[in-house]
C-alpha cells in the first residue's frame, strides 16, 4: 500500500472540474428569485425620481385599492417602528424609506407588497408623491462649496457635506524627500463611479413564522453572518431566532455585501403580514440605488532622483460616498486600504491625506471586486508611476525596475507601514516583457508611427493586500474578520465541510473539497462543502475583498489538521504502536518501523465510531477559526498593447498578458477564471463601463443601454502566466487572487492607450476612454476630466 | 420589467387586424418583431390600450427582388434573414452592411426591419440605410394600400406618418439605375449601443460617374438626418478627393447633435465627417480597382 | 398563485381579460390561462417552475433569459407568453435527455466555462442553437453569436472553449476529457 496520488483524488494543483457545475449545467441552480415558498407574497419598492428634494406628501390610497394589494409602505409607517433609519457598517445611517428627503435619485420611498410583482409595481404606480426640488450635488467640488445645501440635514452636528478626514504616513519625512527632489512629477485624475453589477440583481425572501418566532431570509448575501447581525440589531430580533440563508448567487462582487433597504423592509413586512415576503430587484434597482465602487479623486506626486529612484509619494484623495457612507470596510481606515499604494516600490516616504464627502447619489464606496480601495490605490499609483517615467524620459519598464523591492528584501515594511512578506517581482515583469516581446513591440511602434499609426504599450504592476485581516487592525463594526471552517468526517471516510466563507462563482465548493484532500488524503469528491446558512455555518465575516482563500481557505487547512492528529491516535491505537512510531504519508498512516503495516485515514474513521482507545471521544470532527497573522500579498503584471484610430479616437486591443504571482494554487484553472473574470473588468472600467450624473442629478448608467458591460466581441483574448511564490505565513502558502486582474488590470489598459498618445502633451484621460475623449486629448493636447456633471444639450 | 394591462389580439387575417387598429382611435399598437414595443412595455414608456400581433399574418415575411428589381422586404423579415442574405450582399451592399450592426444577435432573430422604421427611434439604423437608398414603406388601412417615401415617413422622434389604422406591410429599395456600392458605419462601444453616431452611404454609378447618392445619418438629430445636400453634391461626376471632403463637409453641416455621455456634440459630427470620407474613399477604391 | 397564469386559480377580478395559450415547453404540451402582459420568461419560471430560464436586466440585453423558439434563440423576458401560443419553446432544462447531457452542457463544465452560473443557460441556448447551423464555427464566428449575453465573472474566454470543445464532439471528433484527475 502506497500513498494516493493527490492529484487523482483532487488534491491542491489538480485542475478539478467543479462540482457545482453539475448542477449550473443542468439549469437547477437555487438562485433566490428560484426559491418559492408557501403563501409567498412579492415587494416592489417605489423609487425617487430626483436627486435631492423634500418630499412633501404621499398619497398611497390607490395603491390600497388595486386588488391583490396587501400592504404600502412609506417611511411614516416605518418610522412609527423605528425603522426608517437603519445602521451603516461604517457608523453612519441610512433611510430605509425616506421620510423628509429624499437624498438621490433612486432613493427608495414606498413599498408595496401583492399577490404578484406585476400588481405590485402597478400599485407603486399608483402611489402619489409630492416633491420640492433641491439643488443637487453631484460632485465633491459642488459639495465643499461655500453654501452648499447641506445633504444630511437629518444628524445632527452635521454642518457640511464633509464624511471624514484622515491621514496616514509621514508628513515631515516625505516633505523632505519633495525638498531633495530632482523631480516632482504630479498627476490629477478621478477614478469614475462604477458598479459591480453582477448579472443576478439583488433580492430577498423574508419568512417570519409566527409559530415558532423564527424569522428567516433567502437573500443574496456574500456574508451571511454580518446580516444575521446587522438584523438583530436593526430589527431587535434575538440572534438565534433569525436564520439567513444564502443560496447559489449570480455574482457577488462586493455588490451582495451591504444592507439594502430593500432586506429590511421585506423583513418587516413579512412580520407584519405572517407571510413570506419576496422581494427582487430590477437591473435598474441595482444599478441606481446599491453599492457602488469607485468615485475618487486623486492628486498625486512622486518626488525623484534622476537616476529614477522614488524618494518620496503623496496622495491626496477625495471620495465621493454618495448620500449614506455605507461602506463596509475595516473600521481603523477611512479610505479603506488606500495607504497600500507602493507597497512593491521600495520608497522610504509617503503621506497620504483623505476626505470623504456627501453627495446626492446612491450610497457605497466600498465595492467592485476590490479590498477596501484597493483598486484605486494600485490605480493611482501604476497611473503616477507612468508619469513619472515620462516626466524623467525613463523607460517605463526600467523605471519600475529600479524601484521594485528585490527579491532579498523581505519581509518589507511599504512606504505607508504594511509588512510584505514574500515575492518575486522582478521575475514576473521579466516573464511579462519577454511574453509581450517588449523590445521587438517598441521597434513595431516607431514603424507605425512613421505611417501615422498610433501603437503604445502599458504595463502595471501592483502587490496588494488580500485577506482582511488580522483582528488586531482590522474589524467591521467592532467584528473581528477571522474565518471559520467545521469538518464531520463520517465514519466511511466520506465527510461534510461547512465553512464562513460564501461562494459567488468562485468554486468552493471544489476547491475548499482540495485542501481537505490534500490535507488528509480522502478524495475531494468524498467531500460535500455547505456555505451559506446561518444555522449550520460557523460564523464568518464572508466572501468579498478576495479573502476566502487567505482566511477561509486557512481555517479549512487548519481543521483538517485538527483532525489528522485525532487520526492519528486512532491509528497507532488500531496498529498497536504508540504515537510516535507512526508516519503519514497521503493517506494513510503507517509504522515507521514496518511501512507495509498501515491504515488509511478511512479506516481511522471508522475507528472514530466503532473502535476508539480508552478515554477517547468517540467521533472524527473539528472546527476551526482562523485569524490571520498578516495579509497576503500576491504580485502581478499585466502589458496591454493596443493601437488607436487617430482618426475616432476608437481604440483596439492587440494583446493582453497576464503574469500573476498568487502564492501556491489550490486549483489552477479556477485561478486562470478569475483572471480573467477580473481583466475583463479592467478592460470594461477603461473602455466603455461607468456611472456619471448629469446637472440636475439624473444617474446615468443606471441600466445596460448606458452602464455598459463588454461582450464576447469587444472583449480581448488574454495569456496567462504563472510564478509561485508560497505566502510564508499561509498554512497551505496561498495568497489571495479573486480580485487582482481588477485592481491592477485597469492602469495596464489605459496606460497603453496613454502611451499610444505620447508626444501629444496629454498626461491624463479619466477612465472609462471613450473614443469622444481620446479623439479631443488628440486635438487639443489636453487632460481630459470624466468627473460629473456630464455636459448634455446641443 | 412589468407592463401594465392591455388587451392582446392575434388576428390570422390583415383585413380583421386593420379593423381592431381602427377600433383602436390610435390606441392600439402593432405587435412584430417585438424587440422595441415590449422593452417599453416593460418601461411603462408605453401603456396601449391594445397590442395587435401581426406574427400570425401571412405573406409578410418575404426578403425578395422582384421584376423590377426592387427589394421588398415584408413586414415579418427579421434582421436575421437580412444578415444571412446573399442576394443582399449581391444586390445591395449597403443594407448587407448595416445588417450585423443592428442591436445584437438575439435580438436580430425576431426584430424586424420595418417594425424598425415604424418605432422611428433616431437611433435606429435600418431608417439610415432607406433613407440613404431612398426607399419607400407600403402601409395598408382601411382605405387600402398606399406608398409612403422614407423621407415623409418619420414625423419626429418615435413618430410616423402611418394612420391609427395602418399596418406598415413592406418596405421597397428601388432598383438601383447604375451600379450600387454603399456602405454603413457605426461607432458603438459594444455590440448592442445605439450609435454615438452612424452614416450610411449609398451611390450608383454609371462609368465613371455618380449618377444617384444618399446619405443618411443615425443617432445625431432627433430623427435620422437625410443629408440631401450632401449627397447631391456629389452627382454629376466621379468621386474625387475634394469632391468626397465636400460631401463630408455637407453632412456634418446637416447633424445636429446633442451632447451627452456617449460624446459631444463637436465629436459626433466630426465623426459624421470622417465616416463620410471612410466610405466613400472605400467606394472609390474599389472602384479603382475593378476598372 | 394568481389568475396571471394558473387554470384553477381564484375567479380572475373583474375585467382583467386572460386569454388560454398551449404552448410545447421542452416537449409537453403545457395550456395555461394568462395575462397577455405576462413575460415569456416568468410563464417559464413562475408558471411552470422551469428556473433555469435567468432574468438579469430590464433593458433586453443580458440574454440570461435566452431560450430556443421553434429552435431560434432569442430573449424570453421580451416576448409576451400569449405570443409563445401554438410555438414550441426550449429551455435549458431540455438540453439533456434522461440519461446524457447535450455536448454544449458537457463542454461547459469540461472548459471551465461557467463561474457563478448565473449567464450560463442563456450561454448554452445560444450556443446550441448556433452549433445547430454551423456545426465548424471560427472563433470570431462564436465570439459574435454570444454577442447578446453577458457574463460578468469568466471573461468569455472559457466559454468560447467550452463552445468549440461541444462543437468538435458534436462532428464525432476526439475531445478531451480529463476531469483533473489526471497526474
Amino acid at each position: 500500500m502506497t500513498a494516493v496520488d493527490e492529484i487523482k483524488i483532487g488534491g491542491m494543483g489538480a485542475n478539478r472540474r467543479r462540482v457545482e457545475d453539475d448542477r449550473f449545467i443542468r439549469g437547477r441552480g437555487n438562485y433566490v428569485d428560484d426559491i418559492v415558498l408557501p403563501g409567498m407574497l412579492h415587494m416592489e419598492i417605489l423609487r425617487s425620481p430626483l436627486a435631492h428634494a423634500r418630499i412633501t406628501s404621499i398619497d398611497a390610497s390607490k395603491a390600497w385599492e388595486i386588488p391583490g394589494v396587501r400592504l404600502v409602505l412609506t417611511g411614516e409607517m416605518m418610522a412609527s417602528r423605528n425603522l426608517a433609519w437603519m445602521p451603516t457598517l461604517s457608523y453612519d445611517t441610512q433611510a430605509v424609506l425616506a421620510t423628509d428627503k429624499v437624498r438621490f435619485q433612486g432613493q427608495e420611498v414606498a413599498a408595496v407588497v401583492a399577490d404578484d410583482p406585476y400588481i405590485a409595481k402597478d400599485a407603486c404606480e399608483a402611489i402619489v408623491v409630492e416633491y420640492e426640488p433641491l439643488p443637487p450635488i453631484v460632485n465633491p467640488t459642488q459639495a465643499l462649496a461655500e453654501g452648499a445645501p447641506v445633504i444630511r440635514d437629518d444628524k445632527e452636528n452635521q454642518h457640511d457635506n464633509v464624511t471624514f478626514d484622515w491621514e496616514v504616513g509621514d508628513r515631515d519625512g516625505t516633505d523632505r524627500a519633495f525638498a531633495e527632489a530632482d523631480v516632482v512629477s504630479k498627476i490629477s485624475m478621478h477614478y469614475p463611479r462604477s458598479h459591480p453589477s453582477p448579472i443576478e440583481c439583488c433580492g430577498s425572501i423574508a419568512d417570519f413564522d409566527r409559530s415558532t418566532s423564527k424569522l428567516t431570509v433567502y437573500m443574496t448575501s456574500q456574508a451571511p453572518h454580518i446580516i444575521r447581525a446587522a438584523v438583530a440589531l436593526v430589527a431587535e430580533l434575538p440572534e438565534h431566532m433569525i436564520r439567513i440563508v444564502s443560496p447559489d448567487l449570480g455574482g457577488g462582487f462586493g455588490n451582495k455585501v451591504p444592507v439594502y433597504p430593500g432586506y429590511v423592509i421585506s423583513i418587516l413586512a413579512s412580520i407584519l403580514l405572517e407571510q413570506p415576503v419576496k422581494w427582487i430587484e430590477d437591473k435598474t434597482g441595482n444599478l441606481i440605488s446599491t453599492g457602488f465602487g469607485r468615485d475618487v479623486y486623486l492628486e498625486g506626486e512622486l518626488a525623484l532622483r534622476q537616476d529614477g529612484r522614488i524618494l518620496g509619494v503623496r496622495m491626496h484623495t477625495v471620495s465621493d460616498h454618495g448620500a449614506f457612507f455605507s461602506d463596509a470596510q475595516p473600521s481603523k481606515f477611512k479610505i479603506g486600504l488606500m495607504h497600500s499604494a507602493f507597497a512593491c516600490y521600495d520608497i522610504p516616504a509617503a503621506h497620504l491625506t483623505a476626505r470623504g464627502v456627501y453627495t446626492n447619489k446612491a450610497p457605497g464606496g466600498v465595492a467592485y471586486r476590490c479590498s477596501f480601495r484597493v483598486t484605486e490605490a494600485m490605480y493611482f499609483q501604476e497611473r503616477m508611476v507612468q508619469a513619472a517615467a515620462d516626466d524623467l524620459g525613463m523607460d517605463q519598464a526600467e523605471f519600475r525596475r529600479v524601484n521594485l523591492v528585490r527579491d532579498d528584501d523581505f519581509p518589507h515594511r511599504t512606504p505607508f507601514g504594511f509588512l510584505t512578506d514574500s515575492g518575486q517581482y522582478g521575475k514576473c515583469l521579466d516573464i511579462g516583457l519577454a511574453a509581450i516581446d517588449y523590445e521587438g513591440f517598441l521597434k513595431a511602434k516607431e514603424e507605425a508611427k512613421a505611417k501615422g499609426r498610433l501603437l503604445g504599450i502599458g504595463i502595471s504592476t501592483m502587490t496588494e493586500p488580500l485577506g482582511a485581516g488580522n483582528s488586531r487592525e482590522y474589524d467591521i463594526l467592532g467584528i473581528k474578520m477571522f474565518d471559520s471552517a467545521e469538518l464531520r468526517v463520517h465514519m466511511t471516510g466520506k465527510a461534510i465541510l461547512r465553512t464562513g466563507a460564501k461562494t459567488q462563482g468562485q468554486g468552493h465548493e471544489t476547491t475548499w473539497a482540495q485542501i481537505v484532500a490534500h490535507e488528509l488524503g480522502i478524495p475531494a469528491e468524498d467531500i460535500t462543502v455547505e456555505e451559506g446558512d446561518t444555522d449550520t455555518a460557523p460564523f464568518g465575516m464572508g466572501t468579498y475583498a478576495s479573502r476566502s482563500t487567505p482566511v477561509a481557505g486557512a481555517a479549512v487547512a487548519m481543521v483538517s489538521r485538527k483532525i489528522k492528529a485525532k487520526a492519528r491516535k486512532l491509528a497507532a491505537h488500531l496498529l498497536e504502536v504508540s504515537e510516535e512510531d507512526v508516519e503519514w504519508e497521503l493517506g494513510r498512516f503507517y509504522v515507521r518501523s514496518a511501512p507495509d503495516q498501515g491504515v488509511t485515514i478511512q479506516e481511522c474513521a471508522m475507528a472514530a465510531y466503532s473502535n476508539m482507545p480508552d478515554g477517547m471521544e468517540p467521533g472524527l470532527e473539528n472546527n476551526a477559526y482562523y485569524d490571520p497573522p498578516n495579509l497576503t500579498w500576491p504580485f502581478a503584471c499585466y502589458i496591454v498593447t493596443v493601437e488607436v484610430d487617430p482618426g475616432t479616437g476608437v481604440w483596439d486591443v492587440l494583446d493582453v498578458v497576464a503574469v500573476d504571482d498568487c502564492g501556491v494554487r489550490i486549483n489552477p484553472m479556477i485561478v486562470e477564471g478569475q483572471i480573467m473574470g477580473g481583466l475583463t473588468e479592467a478592460y470594461a472600467m477603461a473602455s466603455m463601463q461607468f456611472i456619471t450624473f448629469d446637472a440636475e442629478g439624473n444617474c446615468i448608467g443606471s441600466n445596460y443601454m448606458d452602464y455598459l458591460l463588454p461582450t464576447a466581441w469587444e472583449t480581448p483574448g488574454f495569456q496567462l502566466h504563472e510564478v509561485v511564490t508560497p505566502c510564508p505565513h499561509h498554512p497551505i502558502g496561498a495568497k489571495g487572487i479573486g480580485e487582482c486582474a481588477t485592481v491592477g488590470g485597469p492602469a495596464a489598459f489605459v496606460n497603453a492607450v496613454m502611451d499610444a498618445l505620447k508626444g501629444t502633451g496629454v498626461r491624463n484621460i479619466d477612465m472609462p476612454l471613450l473614443p469622444d475623449r481620446v479623439y479631443g486629448a488628440i486635438q487639443t493636447g489636453q487632460d481630459v476630466s470624466g468627473a460629473p456633471p456630464v455636459k448634455t444639450g446641443s | 420589467m412589468y407592463p401594465s394591462r392591455f388587451g392582446y389580439e392575434a388576428p390570422t387575417d390583415i383585413d380583421t387586424a386593420i379593423g381592431l387598429l381602427a377600433e383602436g382611435q390610435g390606441e392600439a399598437k402593432v405587435l412584430a418583431g417585438g424587440q422595441s414595443l415590449v422593452p417599453m412595455l416593460k418601461l411603462r414608456f408605453a401603456s396601449p390600450d391594445l397590442l395587435v400581433d401581426i406574427n400570425g399574418l401571412p405573406g409578410l415575411d418575404h426578403l425578395r427582388v422582384v421584376a423590377d428589381g426592387s427589394i421588398r422586404i415584408g413586414a415579418l423579415c427579421r434582421h436575421a434573414d437580412l444578415e444571412r442574405s446573399e442576394v443582399l450582399v449581391a444586390k445591395q451592399p449597403t443594407m448587407a452592411a448595416v445588417a450585423p450592426l443592428v442591436a445584437d444577435p438575439l435580438v436580430r432573430t425576431r426584430g424586424t426591419l420595418v417594425g424598425s422604421l415604424c418605432h422611428a427611434d433616431p437611433q435606429g439604423d435600418w431608417a439610415s440605410v432607406v433613407t440613404a437608398l431612398d426607399g419607400h414603406v407600403v402601409a395598408q388601412g382601411v382605405d387600402g394600400r398606399r406608398t409612403i417615401s422614407i423621407k415623409d415617413f418619420v414625423s419626429g422622434p418615435f413618430q410616423t406618418t402611418l394612420r391609427p389604422d395602418e399596418i406598415a406591410v413592406e418596405a421597397v429599395i428601388p432598383a438601383p439605375v447604375g451600379a450600387p456600392a454603399g456602405g454603413y458605419l457605426k461607432l458603438e462601444r459594444r455590440v448592442g449601443d445605439f450609435a454615438t453616431a452612424g452614416v450610411a452611404v449609398a451611390v450608383e454609378t454609371t462609368g465613371a460617374n455618380v449618377t444617384k447618392a444618399g446619405i443618411a445619418l443615425t443617432g445625431v438629430g432627433g430623427s435620422t438626418i437625410d443629408a440631401s445636400a450632401a449627397a447631391e453634391s456629389l452627382t454629376g461626376g466621379p468621386l474625387t478627393a475634394a469632391g468626397i471632403e465636400r460631401a463630408a463637409d455637407l453632412a456634418a453641416e446637416a447633424a445636429r447633435p446633442f451632447s451627452d455621455h456617449r460624446g459631444s456634440a463637436e465629436y459626433k459630427r466630426h465623426i459624421v465627417h470622417t465616416f463620410v470620407v471612410r466610405l466613400l474613399r472605400r467606394i472609390a477604391e474599389a472602384e479603382e480597382k475593378a476598372a | 398563485m394568481t389568475s396571471l397564469f394558473t387554470e384553477i386559480s381564484p375567479e380572475p377580478e373583474h375585467g382583467v381579460a386572460t386569454r388560454r395559450v398551449t404552448i410545447t415547453v421542452n416537449g409537453e404540451r403545457k395550456a395555461a390561462e394568462i395575462e397577455p402582459r405576462l413575460l415569456l420568461a416568468h410563464l417559464l419560471r413562475q408558471g411552470l417552475g422551469l428556473t433555469g430560464t435567468h432574468t438579469g436586466c430590464d433593458t433586453t440585453n443580458c440574454g440570461a433569459c435566452t431560450v430556443l423558439f421553434d429552435g431560434v434563440p432569442l430573449k424570453s423576458c421580451t416576448m409576451l407568453a400569449v405570443q409563445a401560443d401554438g410555438h414550441e419553446v426550449t429551455t435549458i432544462e431540455g438540453l439533456a435527455t434522461a440519461s446524457e447531457l447535450s455536448p454544449v452542457q458537457e463542454g461547459f463544465k469540461q472548459e471551465h466555462g461557467l463561474q457563478c452560473g448565473f449567464c450560463t443557460p442563456g450561454m448554452m441556448m445560444t450556443a446550441t442553437a448556433l452549433l445547430a447551423e454551423n456545426p465548424d464555427p471560427t472563433e470570431d464566428e462564436v465570439r459574435w453569436a454570444l454577442s447578446g449575453n453577458l457574463c460578468r465573472c469568466t471573461g468569455y474566454q472559457n466559454i468560447v472553449k467550452a463552445v468549440l470543445w461541444a462543437a468538435a464532439k458534436q462532428r464525432g471528433e476526439a475531445v478531451e476529457t480529463d476531469d483533473g484527475s489526471v497526474p
